[in-house]
């Protein structure tokens, strides 16, 4: 396996996945750390399924390979669930518990899966489930849902959290520093419950 | 010197301010946009740069200032260089005295194109140099050096970023911003410039007798590279060569491929001390075929005998099975690992709020059995709803239509194309519609910005790319210039309005134009526009999901019955649709 660690962030087309990714790529920076990256961009953003690849210490290509990420970051169940085939073996998945049904499945009139049946097929992975939405209202912003997630997920990554919080502070808007912060530690304090 | 966590396109912009270039042009495209939309904000700016209504007039503009002696840069995706590919073919006679650089973004696996053209392919056709990185570095790198490169050679050099560079982040080494000093002049010079018989005919011979010098200097550049380790041996270009890298056994030679044309001598030196040369590279077979050339009795792999696709792009596992195929063994071993089977797909679809929505909403219900010609844009997507029945190119809708009518088919036919998709190769399709006598509807879907690429202005817009005032031209006054006698303007949320108006159209002879005007719901939120949330009242509604059909993303079954999420933009055509007046705007009732 590649000496590295690979990060897939992967959500729905608007929920920050992209800063998400930026986070940890100037996490890396912050620390003198190689680092690449892909993501999606153009049409596939609306409101379709998104994934960013981040390779910590990454000397080569952006991608990774299916059964190889250490971690996978997911903003959505269900797309945790897609994206389940990434992780190696040993790896882990921190998701939102929270999913958005694909407007598909409505209009086709077909039935829509339950947050029981993702788990139980998530099942034998090791599995971080989080309310996003509740501790980023707690913080003070919904919007700060992905930066929740980030915090959840420090404990796993090669990064200081201290690297992370300032990679935080430089890329959010001004204004909303302080609720990003409390959402870093909020997710982080609940990550914490995750590790074995 | 400062090192950043940038896109590739940022990266390539970056760049192009350390050249510094003075000229920029280009007409959106994913995965092109970004290089352009990272230009037009910077503060202090020594260079003019306009978004181009398409990209035969973005690269007529930026030759025309490189033969001023200025540096020009010219962006766009790889179809666009089709529309290009007039100028860009004659460009290579005339050649430059300022730096001119062609980028033009390939989209191998088609994530956000209609194709997986090679850009490559038009560099050898036009026989001009073609620059292909590897890494956002090289990227960077690369179209910072492009420009000199492209004045020590008196030509267009094409750049040819790939989606995953384009697309993909890294840590990069700036160096500083530049000022330039350059101002243009045209110096007169019929004999480079007017392109007439006996002028061309030397051009042409000029051209070609460029091409030995251009090969070793290239081969000089330190874009093409090679180390010498065993008996066999991986060749890869692009963004392949990265893949290659991390999996290359210790014991194999590399070639890395990042700048075109090669030099077939040092190529050649190269291949002959192997027994076996895999080439791996995406899309057209263009490093191997020149590996063929001078392989003798050295056994080649690639395409050409199926150990590599044609098509789509590459990945660690995909670089990983063609080496395992071609014998040579991947440092890494992959698992097979694949997706989950059965869960729900969750495409792109159009916004809760889009304007297109509801346009093709009336259009399927007024032309029931209607042929729907559509275009390039987020109404592509229209699919989804039934309502796009053909997409080939930018500006194809009007003239797919029309050419459907010639054929002799009796049925209603309405295209449909978007505001900046019509300014930029609609126009001449209405204007032929008319003057052959089509009879067809043409709706505009009119959301006053080129909404896929990430909201960039256009003529109809009333600003320029720096954002500043310029002269709104009249869609409507285009089409009635183009001899359209019925131009009626819609909102594209009220559903009367537009049924009527399809009606109306469609009761009349020629070709007609609708245009459905609304702004693109993610410019109005973020102008500040605030319309309220809709909700469904669960009294009065009777479940029969006619509104659930409509396909808006904020309309989610609850139960029984539909609920409208905090997705709402409050557009209302759901209350529209509802045949028992149960969706209103909350606090109505």
């Amino acid at each position: 396996m590649s000496p590295g660690y690979d990060v897939l962030v992967v959500g729905i087309g608007g929920q920050g996945t992209i800063l998400a990714s930026n986070v940890l790529g100037e996490a890396c920076l912050i620390e003198g750390r190689p680092v690449k990256g892909a993501e999606t961009h153009g049409m596939a953003q609306r409101g379709g399924s998104v994934e960013s690849h981040i390779r910590i210490d990454g000397e080569y290509g952006p991608l990774i390979t299916p059964g190889t990420a250490d971690i996978i970051i997911s903003f959505d169940l269900l797309e945790a669930l897609r994206y389940k085939h990434y992780v190696r073996p040993g790896g882990k998945i921190v998701a939102n518990r929270h999913f958005v049904v694909p407007t598909s499945v409505f209009v086709q009139g077909a039935a829509a899966p339950t947050e029981e049946e993702i788990r139980a097929r998530l099942g034998d992975v090791g599995l971080c489930l989080l309310d996003a939405e509740a501790m980023a209202a707690e913080a003070g912003s919904p919007l700060a849902a992905n930066i929740v997630m980030l915090g959840a997920a420090s404990h796993f990554l090669p990064l200081s959290p201290d690297s992370l919080r300032k990679a935080v502070e430089k890329l959010v808007p001004q204004k909303t520093i302080e609720i990003n912060r409390k959402a870093f530690d909020l997710g982080r304090e609940a990550g914490a419950g995750c590790r074995e | 010197m400062s090192k950043q966590y940038l896109l590739g396109n940022e990266a390539i912009a970056h760049g192009c301010l350390e050249s510094p270039v003075d000229f920029v042009s280009g007409y959106p495209g994913t995965p092109s946009s970004e290089v352009i939309d990272i230009l037009r904000v910077q503060g202090e700016r020594g260079y003019h740069v306009e978004w181009s209504v398409n990209e035969k007039v973005a690269l007529e503009n930026a030759l025309a200032a490189a033969w001023c002696g200025v540096r020009a840069l010219c962006t766009m995706k790889h179809v666009g260089l089709n529309v290009a590919a007039d100028p860009l073919m004659t460009s290579a006679y005339t050649g430059v005295t300022g730096g001119l650089v062609i980028m033009s973004a390939d989209d191998p696996y088609a994530h956000s194109s209609q194709n997986e053209q090679d850009t490559r392919c038009y560099a050898a056709f036009a026989r001009i140099p073609c620059l292909d990185p590897s890494t956002i570095q090289e990227a960077h790198d690369m179209v910072r050096d492009a420009f000199a490169l492209s004045e020590e050679f008196g030509l267009p050099v094409l750049f040819r970023p790939t989606t995953r560079i384009c697309h993909s982040k890294g840590d990069v080494t700036l160096g500083d911003v530049k000022a330039s000093t350059r101002v243009g002049r045209f110096v007169k010079d019929p004999r480079q410039y007017v392109v007439i018989p006996a002028h061309t005919r030397i051009l042409h011979k000029k051209l070609n007798e460029k091409q030995p010098g251009i090969k070793r200097r290239l081969a000089e550049s330190g874009y093409n590279t090679c180390s010498v380790k065993g008996r066999d041996a991986v060749i890869a270009s692009g963004i392949s060569a990265t893949y290659v890298q991390e999996l290359l056994p210790d014991d194999v030679s590399f070639m890395k491929i990042g700048a075109y044309p090669i030099d077939e001598a040092w190529l050649e030196e190269f291949v002959r001390r192997h027994e076996k040369v895999l080439v791996i590279e995406e899309l057209a077979p263009v490093v191997e075929e020149v590996v063929r050339q001078v392989a003798g009795c050295v056994t080649v792999h690639g395409k050409k005998d199926g150990h590599s696709p044609y098509e789509g792009e590459l990945s660690p596992r995909a670089v990983a099975k063609i080496m395992e195929s071609a014998g040579i063994r991947p440092k890494i071993q992959f698992v097979d690992a694949d997706p989950l089977p059965d869960i729900p797909p969750r495409p792109p679809i159009m916004c809760a709020g889009c304007p297109h929505r509801p346009v093709f909403h009336a259009m399927r219900k007024v032309f029931r059995d209607g042929i729907y010609p559509s275009d390039i844009g987020c109404y592509t997507l229209g699919l989804q709803l039934g309502a796009v029945d053909t997409a080939i190119c930018m500006g194809a809708s009007v003239t797919v239509g029309s050419g459907i009518y010639h054929s002799g088919e009796e049925s209603d036919i309405v295209s449909t194309i978007g505001d900046s998709t019509f300014l930029h190769t609609g126009i001449p399709g209405l204007l032929n519609a008319v003057y052959n006598g089509a009879e067809m509807i043409l709706v505009i879907l009119d959301n006053r910005t080129t909404g896929m690429t990430g909201h960039q202005p256009n003529p109809a817009t009333g600003v320029t790319a720096t954002g500043e005032a310029t002269i709104p031209v009249s869609l409507e006054a285009i089409c009635r210039a183009c001899g359209v006698h019925f131009v009626e303007t819609v909102d594209s949320y009220d559903l009367v309005g537009l049924e009527t108006a399809m009606k109306d159209a469609k009761a009349r002879p020629g070709v007609k134009v609708i245009i459905a005007r609304q702004p693109c719901v993610i410019t109005a939120r973020r102008a500040g526009i605030k319309r309220g949330r809709y909700r469904v009242d669960p009294d009065l509604c009777t479940g029969c999901g006619l509104c659930v059909k409509f396909g808006c993303p904020a309309i989610e079954i609850a139960g029984e019955k539909p609920h409208i999420s905090d997705l709402c933009s409050g557009c209302g055509v759901c209350a529209q649709i509802c045949p028992f007046g149960a969706i209103a705007k909350e606090g109505r009732r």
